[in-house]
């Protein structure tokens, strides 16, 4: 009984879980390297980057919407706290700014959605171009570099000896679990994504806790921002393309249904993962990347096929 | 069990055949067997004579048979010859339109209906009244021979109606015949040669108009043996809860006024589309009202939205409890405390024990039957689900609470198990209203009964005055008398 209600509620992340670790060992058995401890802090440091962004995306799907605009929000983060730096603003403060242009802008997108009734499609799509003409416009298409020492901290340092960044994203993850379990807005997101109309007719105020998820997204794209900012040692005008697609990418693969109400965040973060070990290990392989490219596009869909299919079993 | 049980029904070319009954007699089922939308599981359908398939909606035109629904079935953005021929057009070779023929055709069929309409224009720019002309084009121009026309009149204008009735007749002389159905009574005496009664599925009797009074009429359609039970706890009354004044929201609601006091349970009876649930929704702030005033427990209150409501201890239990009442892939926990989480919560922090506690007090002294907390709500039977629905409004502490239609949909045993909940309700000290289309439940629930027609109030009743004929009869709008 007890396992039996495990899989009936966390089958689709054990399902997930058991991909990864299949994968992994896959690999293992044909690059004896990838099964270090060196490698693996490697795989989970890039993953950082796309797993916060996705977290955000986590969100937004749930409550049955879409952010087409994280990689675009991401690069005005980045300008921003980049500019400030350069301005010689203190750290703390111009990480403060760029947290707060993500979410400012993730707000916006938010308003536009839950207030002038935008299909989320369209208004993250339309946020994705302003977004990304603003950050050419106010660096005229010239990437911002060379900054401090302290800063990049976020990139360098360890704790523990494990990455900054993968500390980030693991307390991220812990306080998105919680959020979305525990608190009111992520009992919301699943009631909103899974029955819009039934939510507001419970007396939930959901133009504002959507445009805190929205918020959300655009916050932790800002997070994201000083992550890469840091380790490339600059703000790139085109940093973030396509970003949105390896979030959607992860939240999929880690069983969030596109159809909203449903979706867990340790999910996302097997996703992250699994995105990320394949890019790794088709490295260590000598893969090219135009094959790379393919491949994760076929996970993609063979993800997406054995997940309709267990779900047709379950019914 | 049966939508339609047994019915008999004779149409003679050349008549105008009203089709009458309460909602959910049966009217629409038989209408759609008819039209070969339903299929039957027995009997037989004589067409001049000869036994003939009605399967599927293509065969029934071809036999002659078109229906007009009471939402018109036209494509706004294409001419009304576009429309007429729609699926058939004429083509000067496969896939090339012969426009001009088609225009040519479908404007004499117009022309034959004097009906005043260009076949050219777009029938989004056409009246009401001319789009339901543009529809028997349509079907005439499908050579039917049976027209069955469902609450035609219910969207127009006095003059509009005058002109449909004109064509109506004129399509008698041509020999086609015509099933009626409409809730209007007057009009049935003015249109009608026949009348045929259905109630609860089944036939009744069929008579000439000329030979049938209304109240006759009306006792036909609601006479039934009273053999359920309901069990009806009287109360004290005690004070007001909720007084409405004067309000309206044009066109669904006018002028409505009435008073709803603590341990009492007011039945709300009307046809569909009479206002109940456009009234229901302003009470919970869902939509707005346009002019009036509500109070709830004295106090002059502005409804915003529904979470006001709520926090005024109102609640809405929807006719529709699929789509508006619960979220279906959340697990009964989540849907019975979503209306009170600011009260399991601090700070935006859920205490999932006391939610749970709470939960599992309302599955026990509800009886809601579902393995645990956890399961999601899809998987619970009807009034499994409408059980979730009330629990969610008790744990969020309403004291005056709607009801929709709270049994549509639910199997006898479980009916009598609501009944038993809204009186320990009312004698707990909350104030019902009851929205309900069966009668019965009308009668047997409520200590008061207030009937609406056209987006008023039309009449109201104590329970010992009312009778299924005078709600009937005020329902329908047959009589007009000022409401105490």
């Amino acid at each position: 009984m007890r396992m039996h209600s495990l899989w009936q509620q966390h089958g689709r992340q054990l399902g997930t879980l058991i991909g990864l670790l299949g994968l992994s060992a896959v690999l293992w058995i044909l690059t004896p390297h990838f099964m270090t401890i060196s490698n693996w802090l490697n795989i989970t440091q890039q993953t950082a980057i796309n797993a916060i962004i996705a977290v955000g995306m986590t969100f937004v799907i749930i409550s049955a919407g879409i952010d087409l605009s994280v990689g675009s929000i991401l690069a005005l983060s980045g300008v921003v706290m980049a500019g400030a730096l350069k301005a010689d603003v203190p750290l703390s403060l111009a990480l403060l700014f760029g947290l707060a242009a993500g979410f400012f802008c993730g707000c916006m997108n938010g308003v536009l959605i839950s207030r002038g009734k935008l299909p989320p499609f369209i208004a993250t799509l339309g946020m994705m171009s302003v977004a990304r003409g603003v950050v050419l416009i106010i660096t005229d298409g010239r990437p911002i570099s060379g900054f401090a020492p302290s800063f990049r901290v976020f990139a360098n340092a360890e704790f523990l000896a494990i990455p900054i960044p993968v500390w980030i994203m693991a307390l991220v993850y812990l306080i998105a679990h919680l959020v979305l379990t525990r608190t009111k807005l992520g009992r919301y997101t699943y009631a909103m994504g899974g029955n819009e109309e039934a939510t507001v007719l419970s007396g939930v105020h959901v133009r504002f806790h959507k445009t805190m998820i929205y918020g959300i997204s655009g916050l932790l794209s800002g997070l994201a921002a000083v992550l890469l900012t840091a380790r490339l040692n600059s703000a790139q005008p085109i940093a973030g393309m396509m970003y949105e697609l390896d979030a959607i990418a992860a939240t999929v693969i880690g069983g969030t249904s596109l159809l909203g109400g449903e979706g867990r965040i340790a999910g996302t973060l097997i996703g992250a993962l699994i995105m990320g070990v394949l890019r790794n290990g088709l490295n260590l392989l000598g893969v090219s990347s135009f094959v790379q490219q393919t491949v994760i596009g076929a996970v993609i869909i063979v993800a997406v096929l054995l997940d309709m299919a267990m779900k047709k079993r379950r019914i | 069990m049966l939508a339609l049980d047994d019915v008999q029904f004779e149409l003679q070319a050349g008549e105008v055949h009203v089709l009458l009954g309460e909602n959910g007699a049966g009217k629409s089922t038989l209408v759609k067997i008819l039209s070969g939308a339903h299929a039957r599981s027995a009997g037989e359908i004589l067409l001049e004579g000869v036994t003939v398939d009605l399967n599927t909606p293509r065969q029934a035109q071809a036999l002659g048979i078109s229906i007009i629904y009471q939402e018109l079935n036209l494509i706004p953005q294409l001419s009304a010859a576009a429309n007429i021929f729609l699926g058939r057009e004429p083509q000067k070779m496969a896939g090339i339109l012969h426009h001009y023929k088609m225009i040519q055709d479908a404007q004499a069929i117009l022309d034959q209906l004097r009906t005043g309409v260009d076949a050219q224009s777009r029938v989004q720019d056409l009246s009401v009244g001319q789009q339901q002309m543009v529809e028997v084009a349509k079907a005439l121009s499908l050579h039917a021979r049976i027209l069955i026309m469902d609450e035609p009149t219910s969207a127009l204008t006095e003059q509009e109606i005058k002109e449909l009735f004109t064509l109506i007749r004129r399509l008698k002389t041509q020999g086609v015949a015509i099933i009626y159905i409409s809730h209007r009574l007057e009009e049935l005496y003015e249109i009608g040669d026949r009348v045929t009664i259905l109630r609860d599925g089944k036939y009744i009797a069929t008579h000439r108009l000329t030979e049938i009074d209304k109240s006759k009429l009306i006792r036909l359609m609601v006479d039934r043996d009273l053999g359920d039970h309901f069990p009806k706890v009287r109360v004290q009354t005690g004070e007001e809860a909720l007084r409405v004044e004067r309000v309206s929201r044009r066109p669904v609601l006018e002028d409505i006024s009435f008073s709803l006091h603590r341990g009492e349970v007011v039945g709300l009876a009307g046809l569909l589309g009479s206002g109940r649930t456009e009234l229901a929704r302003v009470l919970f702030g869902a939509d707005r009202a346009d002019e009036g005033s509500i109070y709830i427990h004295g106090e002059k209150v502005k409804l915003k939205n529904p979470a006001d409501a709520i926090h005024k201890q109102v609640a809405y239990l929807s006719e529709d409890r699929k789509s508006q009442g619960l979220v279906l892939n959340l697990p009964v926990l989540d849907n019975i405390c979503l209306s009170s989480l600011d009260r399991f919560s601090r700070l935006g922090w859920v205490s999932l024990k006391q939610e749970a506690e709470a939960a599992t007090d309302y599955i026990d002294k509800l009886r809601i039957r579902t393995p645990h907390l956890r399961q999601q709500v899809r998987y619970l039977s009807g009034g499994n689900q409408q059980k979730v629905v009330i629990s969610k409004w008790l744990c969020s502490q309403a004291r005056i609470l709607i009801f929709d239609e709270p049994t549509r949909g639910i199997d006898v045993g479980a009916k009598v198990e609501i009944y038993q909940l809204i009186n320990q309700l009312a004698a707990d000290g909350a104030a019902i209203l009851m929205i309900s289309s069966d009668l019965q439940e009308i009668l047997g629930m409520s200590d008061r009964i207030l009937v609406m027609c056209r987006g008023r109030i039309a009449a109201a009743f104590s329970a010992a005055e009312a009778t299924q004929e005078n709600i009937l009869q005020f329902a329908l709008g047959e009589n007009q008398r000022a409401h105490a």
